[in-house]
């Protein structure tokens, strides 16, 4: 069989030197700061992206400090409003929308394709721009009187507390449109700038996973837009349309904040389902079980994701048949989300399992977004529903599908992607022992907050009754080991950009057409679009390991 | 879509010497097949294989968001029907304060400038450079004109005092407009007569007014049903008081459409100062010659942009000012 590998020394560019790639090919501030190349862009982001998950960490690390014992620990309560609000605006806008689509995707779609670029470039540094200004209208938020209404924005008390909303609610809107544009910008790179021979189902996982999630950026995030920009007017001009007083209804804000933001948690999922699927078939040496399935399941959940907006809503007066359709369409959701599951799960078994620092990332994955998903089947249910509607239980719910999903994946997904972005190696042992903390950490942060909620914790409370102390400081040490597990993998990965190896073009045997060029990536990253005569996965068998380069390369016929 | 067929399949031929413009398989040249194309096209960008992928890239693209600007418009059209069918006296109050002729004016300049800018395109694919410029300048001038229009009916809103939300303080009332008059005479002379009663009632002990409103009050005649349908439509009086006398007053949410009114034909103005721009830009493109059969994609990526601004207006048209 002619995989895409045996193609791949006729695909790599002769350059100007044989160390010219594009961290060298241009020098200087400007060369990054005006490059419309996507790598750079992508490293930008990524950039970007990891030093806003430090301080929404710093937050997050603060509420649960302030958790620690009933009461005042270490801070009032009007700023445990502002740092609960402010931890979940940056997770949910700065990092995890953004963090696998902008940062990832920006570096792999376009090799994952053989193409030299996303089709827009100047789009995309735009978008690079944006985000940092929605990231400053943020922080600026921070500055005059941090924002106090949590994420959710929710009128009419947004619409009249006396904390700096606009600002953040601007950066939420500016941040939006990055989000759009990416989305776009990969929607017309996917249909336009396939190799010869790449039909849609030969496309990797991870493409079909961007592709679905673009599809949601760009036909949700408007609507959160133009509801941002309303609660913004409302607030200047009072002009009556959420706030009851003046005659609104706060009910068609959450039905139009929700109708983007259940979309928006599949925004954040759906990318972090492609890393899993790269990451499973190629450690464990064996073509991915049920790929059209994976791929289908993807643009369903895109779909269904649209319809179920209505669950975030059954304790606000919404009627009992709406509740109804709404939850069973919530259900439904389960279905290609298991069909996922059970084809990774299908796929290592009778493999060659090899344990390396993205496979624990994955199957940490496997096992924490499945105790996230199935207990969103608990939330949907609507007589359950009223009992645990706005405690720890949805708090803990949301932590595992979004941290323990989504960051999980980004985290495996940084390490599969790291020599190939960088050309360096990152030590082994270091990744592993940070891939076990955060896996421990995440669970013993977030399983007590399941049982609290069951018995009866608010979430975003400041005070508790004492009973709930020694889970609540449970969670606390969960969040530190975290903290330290995160620590530790930013200290590998920073070492690992200044002293690690020189990366093998394919140091772990992927045939996606990434690997087939040299790490890191020249400046046009193929100089011809590579032939792709089979699909993404197949091919393992073509490719022994060797020792001397540390890498796979092709068999020798 | 209104690209004609003549003008891309002759982009297609000046751009791909091989027949097969699509079939990268049989390019064993490796990057040298590639250069004539580039070459022969300075405006194809390094990434594309031909002018084609280009265009076709840039269409669905372009595609892609107007679809976001639909949804975007979508809440605020959402908002306007829940409004709409709660408080509909509201909607047909409010609606006697818009000047429906300038709305129609507005209308028309609005389809001219479409009318001119795909003309603007068919001009670009053949590379006539004069008409081009000339389509852009008649375009800009009716985006111009929709703007200056739309500053006068602000302007009027704003000296009434007909301004969003908290601020709405509307000077007159809905019997002394035009508008209500012409359509609903007798009801106009009822309301008037009925909001003095209503003044004078509260100064009733007050020497001035206790002579007149024996006088006044005797004057008013219960008027027929059809009289009283335009009033009860605009929610001036109460739906169920059929001897309404002394119950006048306009509809307690009336703040809520000039709310949506400023809302949405200001984010569509806003449209149109954006849409203003890009031609300018367009025109500047235009006046260096740069669109010919193989280079017309902003061209017609900016009219498809015009185009939905159009069409938004189109729809808050008969949304805003034609209601009945």
């Amino acid at each position: 069989m002619a995989s895409p590998t045996t193609t791949a020394d006729a695909a790599i560019p002769q350059q100007k030197g044989a160390d010219d790639n594009y961290l060298t090919h241009d020098k200087g501030f400007a060369s990054w700061a005006f490059t419309l190349d996507h790598k750079r862009i992508g490293v930008m982001y990524l950039a970007s992206v990891l030093s806003a998950f430090a301080l929404g960490g710093f937050f997050a690390l603060a509420v649960r400090t302030e958790l620690w014992s009933p009461g005042k620990t270490i801070m009032e309560h009007d700023t445990y409003n502002q740092m609960f609000t402010l931890h979940g605006a940056i997770m949910v806008f700065l990092v995890i929308i953004p963090g696998i689509p902008a940062a990832l995707g920006n570096i792999i779609l376009p090799l994952h394709l053989g193409a030299k670029d996303v089709a827009f470039p100047k789009l995309n540094l735009a978008s690079y721009y944006l985000w940092i200004i929605g990231c400053l209208c943020m922080l600026s938020s921070l500055a005059i009187n941090a924002v106090d209404t949590g994420w959710t924005f929710y009128a009419p008390y947004s619409t009249t507390t006396q904390t700096a909303v606009i600002p953040a609610a601007f950066g939420a809107f500016i941040l939006g449109f990055s989000s759009i544009f990416t989305g776009l910008n990969f929607i017309v790179t996917i249909h336009k700038l396939r190799p010869p021979g790449m039909t849609f189902f030969r496309m990797p996982l991870f493409v079909w996973a961007l592709y679905s999630t673009a599809l949601i950026q760009v036909l949700a995030t408007p609507v959160i837009g133009i509801t941002l920009l309303m609660m913004m007017v409302e607030r200047v001009f009072g002009l009556g349309i959420f706030d009851p007083s003046l005659g609104g209804d706060p009910v068609l804000f959450q039905h139009f904040f929700w109708f983007y933001s259940h979309p928006a948690v599949y925004i954040m999922i759906v990318p972090a389902f492609g890393v899993v699927s790269e990451i499973i078939p190629v450690f464990s040496r064996k073509r991915l079980f049920g790929y059209q399935f994976i791929a289908i399941s993807s643009l369903a959940i895109a779909f269904l994701g649209f319809l179920v907006w209505g669950h975030h809503m059954f304790t606000s007066g919404q009627s009992v048949l709406a509740g109804t359709i709404f939850s069973a369409i919530t259900f439904l959701i389960a279905i290609p989300t298991a069909i996922k599951i059970f084809n990774w799960v299908s796929t290592m078994y009778k493999g060659r399992i090899h344990l390396d620092t993205p496979m624990l990332y994955a199957l940490a994955f496997l096992w924490v977004f499945t105790i996230g998903g199935l207990t969103g089947v608990f939330l949907a249910v609507m007589g359950v529903d009223i009992h645990l509607h706005d405690t720890y239980f949805v708090v803990a719910h949301f932590h595992y599908v979004m941290m323990g999903g989504a960051i999980t994946a980004f985290l495996g997904g940084l390490h599969y992607w790291f020599p190939k972005a960088f050309g360096k190696m990152y030590d082994e042992k270091m990744g592993r022992i940070g891939a076990v903390i955060v896996f421990v950490g995440l669970n013993l942060t977030f399983f007590p907050q399941f049982i609290l909620g069951s018995r009866g914790m608010p979430r975003r409370y400041y005070n508790y009754l004492p009973e709930f102390q020694g889970l609540h400081q449970l969670s606390t040490i969960g969040a530190f080991t975290l903290g330290i597990g995160f620590l530790l993998t930013a200290v590998s990965l920073g070492r690992a950009l200044k002293y690690g190896k020189k990366a093998p073009n394919n140091p772990w045997g992927g045939v996606t057409l990434e690997w087939t060029t040299v790490s890191p990536p020249p400046y046009y990253n193929f100089h011809t679009p590579p032939p792709v005569t089979a699909g993404p996965y197949d091919g393992y068998d073509d490719l022994v390991y060797d020792e001397k380069i540390g890498g796979y390369v092709a068999k020798k016929a | 879509m209104s690209e004609p067929s003549t003008a891309t399949e002759a982009a297609k031929k000046a751009s791909a010497p091989p027949p097969a413009a699509h079939d990268h398989g049989h390019d064993d040249h490796g990057h040298e097949a590639h250069d004539p194309i580039h070459a022969a096209n300075p405006h194809l960008a390094h990434h594309f294989d031909t002018p084609q992928q280009q265009f076709d890239a840039g269409k669905l693209g372009i595609w892609l968001f107007l679809l976001t600007e639909v949804l975007f418009f979508a809440g605020l059209f959402c908002a306007y029907t829940v409004y709409r069918s709660m408080h509909p006296e509201v909607f047909v109050y409010a609606h006697y304060f818009l000047d429906t002729k300038l709305g129609a004016l507005n209308t028309c300049v609005l389809l001219i400038s479409s009318l001119t800018a795909a003309w603007a395109v068919r001009n670009a694919q053949l590379a006539e450079k004069k008409m081009l410029m000339i389509n852009i300048v008649v375009t800009i001038a009716c985006a111009f004109t929709f703007m200056c229009v739309k500053y006068v009916e602000y302007a009027h809103k704003y000296h009434d005092g007909l301004l969003p939300g908290k601020n709405f303080q509307p000077k007159e009332q809905i019997w002394e407009l035009k508008s209500f008059r012409d359509r609903h005479p007798e009801a106009a002379e009822y309301a008037e007569k009925l909001a003095k009663l209503d003044e004078k009632k509260p100064e009733a002990p007050a020497a001035a007014g206790a002579k007149l409103e024996g006088k006044v009050e005797e004057k008013i005649e219960r008027p027929t049903e059809e009289e009283l349908e335009p009033l009860l439509a605009a929610g001036l009086v109460g739906p169920r008081s059929l001897d309404p006398s002394a119950h006048i007053s306009r509809p307690r949410m009336a703040h809520v459409f000039f709310g949506i009114y400023f809302f949405m034909t200001g984010l569509h103005g806003f449209h149109v100062l954006i849409g203003i721009g890009i031609w300018v830009w367009m025109l500047l493109k235009a006046a260096k010659g740069h669109f010919g059969p193989n280079y017309f994609g902003p061209i017609d990526f900016t009219a498809l942009y015009w185009h939905l601004v159009d069409l938004i207006w189109i729809y808050l048209f008969p949304l805003l000012y034609l209601i009945h």
